[in-house]
């Protein structure tokens, strides 16, 4: 667990790349560690940030807003990967949606309050069997390269694909 | 009045250009039997949120009429979404609501919509109007005053339990429903 983590938040650069790809449509339940992010796209009147009361709900309006001609972006905590697990296997894939999920890693290697520390522990396994890609989000190299990345993995596919944001990088 | 007499009065006032959302169960197979069109998206799964599918579009889609083809029992078990509705004030979203008070295709189990009237819950939640009806004309004027205002605003029809004869599966494969769904809601 990485609260606390120095430095300052990826979060602007971040926005900025997902605006720079063309993401449109942004949705989600926010996490501590992605509280710079939400912070971003709510203040932000362009992005039109929808607050969700739960993530497959919100997974629900983005699998609308794509149909409807946007480029969409999910964000939760990794708990609520637990919640949209249906919606990611009975919509979102079966119907080829593509949607870009960034998740935050709480319970990130066993050191987190109880409540996160299995989810942390089974996460990427998780978007594995579900046969997401993923990869971590990583504070030291260009927000713009692995945002493109995640839209790659997406529109060529045809899927969701996931960002695993750690601690201290969009807080 | 049955659902597919429910399906009928309401499709009768749905104009070529209206997106519909359907829930999944027994409805999207009766409305794909009563009349399929490309413009008509069947969610066999995830139950529970053909509503936030609606208004993930209705959003990305200001213009189109968008109208979400609901029962009870995904209400239910959506009912955040409403919430949602209530906040986000869609004004190009309709959610009709054909209450059976049962989970049909599951075998007829009760729900409780009969405890919990969910025009009620749309209300408290923000949606600009709310009716319920009993009966083919009832319904088929509450739409027409509901298609007359903007949304969000809610019609629910109280309908029988119980399957029909003689409904079909939905046939195209999820991708080529989405697909040609996309290219309608574009157009």
């Amino acid at each position: 667990m990485s609260h606390g983590k120095g430095g300052p938040s990826h979060a602007p650069e971040f926005v900025a790349a997902l605006k720079a790809n063309g993401f449109n449509f942004f949705a989600g339940v926010p996490c501590s560690l992605l509280k710079g992010l939400v912070s971003k796209l709510d203040t932000d009147p362009d992005a039109g940030y929808i607050s969700a009361t739960r993530e497959d709900s919100a997974l629900g309006m983005a699998a609308g807003a794509w149909l409807g001609g946007k480029l969409p972006m999910v964000l939760m905590q990794n708990s609520g990967l637990g919640v949209s697990v249906n919606a990611l296997a009975s919509l979102t894939t079966m119907y080829a949606l593509p949607v870009l999920l960034v998740i935050s890693w709480r319970g990130e290697g066993g050191n987190d309050a109880p409540e996160h520390i299995m989810m942390g522990e089974i996460m990427a396994p998780v978007l594995d069997l579900m046969k997401i890609p993923h990869r971590v989000l990583s504070a030291s190299e260009p927000m713009e390269a692995q945002v493109a990345w995640a839209k790659v993995q997406m529109l060529s596919n045809g899927y969701p694909v996931a960002l695993i944001v750690p601690g201290g990088v969009l807080e | 009045m049955n659902k597919m007499e429910a399906i009928g009065t309401l499709m009768e006032r749905v104009a070529d250009d209206a997106l519909i959302v359907c829930c999944n169960g027994m409805i999207g197979r009766e409305l794909f039997t009563a009349k399929n069109r490309p413009a008509n998206f069947y969610m066999i799964g995830s139950m529970g949120l053909g509503l936030s599918i609606g208004l993930g579009l209705a959003i990305a889609q200001p213009n189109k009429k968008v109208i979400v083809l609901d029962g009870d029992g995904n209400v239910l078990m959506g009912m955040n979404v409403l919430a949602s509705v209530g906040s986000e004030q869609p004004k190009n979203l309709w959610h009709v609501v054909l209450d059976n008070q049962t989970h049909a295709s599951t075998g007829g189990q009760r729900t409780i919509s009969g405890n919990v009237h969910l025009e009620e819950v749309a209300r408290a939640v923000g949606y600009k109007a709310a009716y319920r009806a009993h009966d083919a004309p009832s319904f088929g004027a509450a739409l027409d005053k509901a298609f007359a205002e903007s949304g969000p605003n809610m019609v629910l029809a109280t309908v029988e339990g119980g399957t029909l004869k003689g409904i079909a599966r939905v046939e195209p494969s999820p991708p080529e429903l989405a697909e040609r769904f996309a290219r309608e809601a574009q157009r």
